[in-house]
């Protein structure tokens, strides 16, 4: 799970790691209010949406005087913004940030990640922030610093010195104060279930402290529920709306855009059909994962999501029971029938436990749109040559 | 033969009473798997599927010579169900149950190395040495016996590849679905190894998908290690980047992790790597007949 920024430095705050102090706005009234508060002589406003590149895309306004500040949380409260994260599409900032401005003389990136090849927390840190590290990881892998970090010893002086010193900082006093820093990080994500946080940039000021400029911070979803403090911070907005829906169906989804439905059981062979799909040249509309309780009503509310999708033509029921019984799914697909208007052409395969008494119950249901497959690659062919054939939903 | 597990292997079932549990504990028995007894605190003494109940992995392994477990517990209490395996000395645990947060299953691992107990998950189908031994969830009538070992990350591709393995006229030794977390257990390079010295196993399929580096380790392992022809499929080609497809650690971040590597540094290797998973069955007939 994902919180903004101004949730992350929130969490900061409580364990000591460093950032400018700001207040949270939904109307510019706010903002200003925010920045009288703050007072000095420069704010920045920032937009407060799940992506990061809000700075080039224009999310980012930093302002010298208080009408100013009304201005800018004017201009952002409402907008869609559009990132290299969010998509074409964009996402509409609901919320605005204003910070204290920064006199900023050095910049460096900082993170903290799962590294899953030594199966341990690992600090990622750069002599230059505001860069996209996946650039860097990718170009000029040797300039990223490493420290992994056993969770069995817990963090050790010697890896703070080993990070200030590949930093090339100097000077007595910052190196303390920035060993401090990555010690507080390392204490919040570890406590608090974190997949992921990163401080881009992170930057050293005119007076030597270290500040978290930006804060992202990820959380392991499967720790969600030793962490109810976490789950208010959560910004449904932010989450798609139908793969939200799908989840509380215990549906796994993920929208994408092709023109062939999928609904799959596990994971696995879900992405193995999207794939066969595309080998036998259509592309799928979508990841569905339906688990292991296809019960009619998840069925359903399965065509029915795959369907609000414009685009589908044809849609792809791949099935390999196993403790799924066929025949349930082959029930949960006629109920679906009669609830949902289902009017493109389904291609279903069912293999496995109570394959043939599920092929019965498809046969004698006599639904039109329904063609049956025998096995994957030929239920993958049909499809593609339905969705050719088919003029798709109106 | 067969690998990890066989006809002798004894084994419990760490939250034995429970829904799921109970379940599958009575299809691993209608398998042929010797199941000795179970372990659900304070159940103590009671009799289920008529087996004894123990509260104590410990005294479960002192009356019954147990060892391996399979455990069902609920999300949260799978780090200690395999602590509490490891210290009480079971060999091998295979951890059916998904959901549980990252960091206690890396330090569940770390306790499990440190007794000398493999693993195998979570969050996987489990295992199955054909017409011996299951300590897992699959339909077990898919795995015919045969010349072929299986690995695999995801349940229901373990199901499909089986399958067409079965349908060309081949079958399975063993089928290990190793689970598609950020941290597992055993993984593809110790399995490949296994099978390699499995005098009866003559070819290995193994099915991956994105996310990590197992396969890529892999890839490098099998380069000096394995001569027995190998059939890879990798699931995700077509998955978008960054987002996360059912399973925890299939998340390509950045440029590492993607099917597309994963599926050149296996060709490199010396691997058949099909392009979908309806093509694991021809391939292996392929590689078994033009030796």
């Amino acid at each position: 799970m994902n919180i903004h920024e101004y949730q992350a430095k929130q969490i900061f705050a409580k364990y000591g790691v460093p950032a400018p102090r700001g207040f949270i706005a939904n109307t510019p009234a706010q903002a200003l209010k925010n920045a009288q508060e703050l007072g000095g002589k420069v704010w920045v406003v920032k937009a407060q949406i799940h992506a990061g590149g809000r700075g080039l895309g224009g999310g980012v306004k930093i302002v010298h005087s208080l009408s100013d500040v009304k201005k800018a949380a004017t201009e952002l409260l409402g907008m869609t913004l559009v990132t290299h994260q969010t998509g074409p599409e964009g996402k509409l900032v609901r919320k605005v940030y204003v910070e204290e401005g920064i006199k900023i003389v050095d910049e460096l990136y900082l993170s903290i990640v799962l590294d899953r090849a030594i199966e341990m927390p690992i600090i990622l840190a750069l002599k230059e922030g505001g860069v996209d590290i996946e650039t860097v990881a990718a170009k000029s892998p040797e300039k990223i610093i490493k420290i992994p970090i056993d969770p069995d010893f817990g963090y050790q002086g010697y890896q703070g010195r080993e990070l200030v010193f590949a930093l090339g900082i100097k000077d007595k006093r910052e190196q303390y104060k920035l060993q401090n820093f990555v010690k507080a990080l390392y204490n919040l994500y570890i406590e608090n279930d974190v997949q992921m946080v990163e401080i881009n940039p992170l930057v050293k000021t005119k007076t030597g402290s270290f500040l978290a400029l930006d804060a992202k911070l990820q959380f392991d979803d499967s720790a969600m529920a030793r962490h109810p403090e976490f789950e208010e911070m959560r910004d449904i907005h932010e989450e798609n709306a139908d793969e939200r829906e799908a989840s509380l169906y215990g549906l796994s989804y993920i929208s994408l855009e092709g023109e062939i439905g999928c609904m799959v059981n596990g994971a696995g062979l879900a992405m193995g059909t999207m794939d066969t799909i595309n080998y036998m040249g259509g592309n799928p509309a979508n990841f569905l994962d339906v688990g292991g309780n296809a019960n009619p009503e998840a069925v359903a509310k399965g065509f029915e999501i795959i369907l609000r999708n414009k685009n589908v033509k044809a849609i792809f029921i791949n099935i390999f029971g196993g403790i799924v019984r066929c025949d349930r799914i082959a029930n949960g697909i006629i109920e679906a029938t009669k609830t949902v208007e289902v009017n493109v052409p389904v291609v279903v395969r069912l293999d496995g436990t109570n394959a043939i008494e599920a092929a019965d119950i498809l046969r004698h249901a006599n639904i039109d749109n329904i063609i049956t497959a025998t096995d994957l690659a030929d239920g993958a062919k049909k499809a593609v040559e339905a969705a050719n054939n088919s003029q798709g939903t109106k | 033969m067969a690998i990890l597990i066989d006809k002798n292997t004894k084994v419990i079932v760490q939250g034995f009473t429970g829904r799921e549990a109970t379940f599958h504990s009575q299809q691993c028995i209608d398998y042929g798997t010797q199941i000795v007894g179970g372990v659900t605190p304070n159940k103590g003494g009671q009799v289920h599927l008529d087996l004894p109940v123990f509260n104590m992995v410990s005294e479960a392994v002192e009356a019954t010579g147990a060892t391996a477990s399979m455990i069902f517990v609920p999300p949260a209490f799978v780090s200690d169900a395999i602590m509490e395996a490891a210290v009480a000395g079971i060999k091998l645990a295979v951890i059916i149950t998904e959901g549980s947060p990252t960091l206690d299953m890396q330090a569940a691992k770390a306790c499990a190395n440190k007794y000398g107990m493999m693993m195998i998950g979570p969050n996987c189908p489990g295992i199955i040495s054909a017409d011996q031994c299951k300590i897992g969830i699959m339909p077990g009538n898919i795995f015919k016996k045969g010349s072929v070992g299986l690995i695999s990350k995801s349940g229901t591709l373990t199901y499909e590849g089986a399958n067409q393995v079965c349908n060309e006229g081949f079958g399975i030794t063993t089928a290990v679905g190793i689970g598609g977390d950020p941290i597992i257990g055993l993984s593809f390079k110790q399995l490949l190894q296994m099978f390699e010295e499995d005098k009866d196993t003559k070819a290995i399929v193994m099915i991956g998908e994105i996310g990590g580096d197992l396969e890529i380790q892999a890839a490098q392992y099998i380069k000096d290690n394995i001569k027995k022809p190998i059939v890879a499929f990798i699931a995700g080609q077509t998955a978008p980047e960054g987002k996360r497809m059912g399973h925890a650690g299939a998340i390509i971040s950045g440029t590492t992790g993607t099917a597309k590597e994963k599926m050149e540094a296996l060709s490199e290797a010396g691997v058949t790597v099909v392009a979908t998973p309806a093509l694991i069955g021809k391939a292996v007939k392929e590689v078994l007949t033009t030796q």
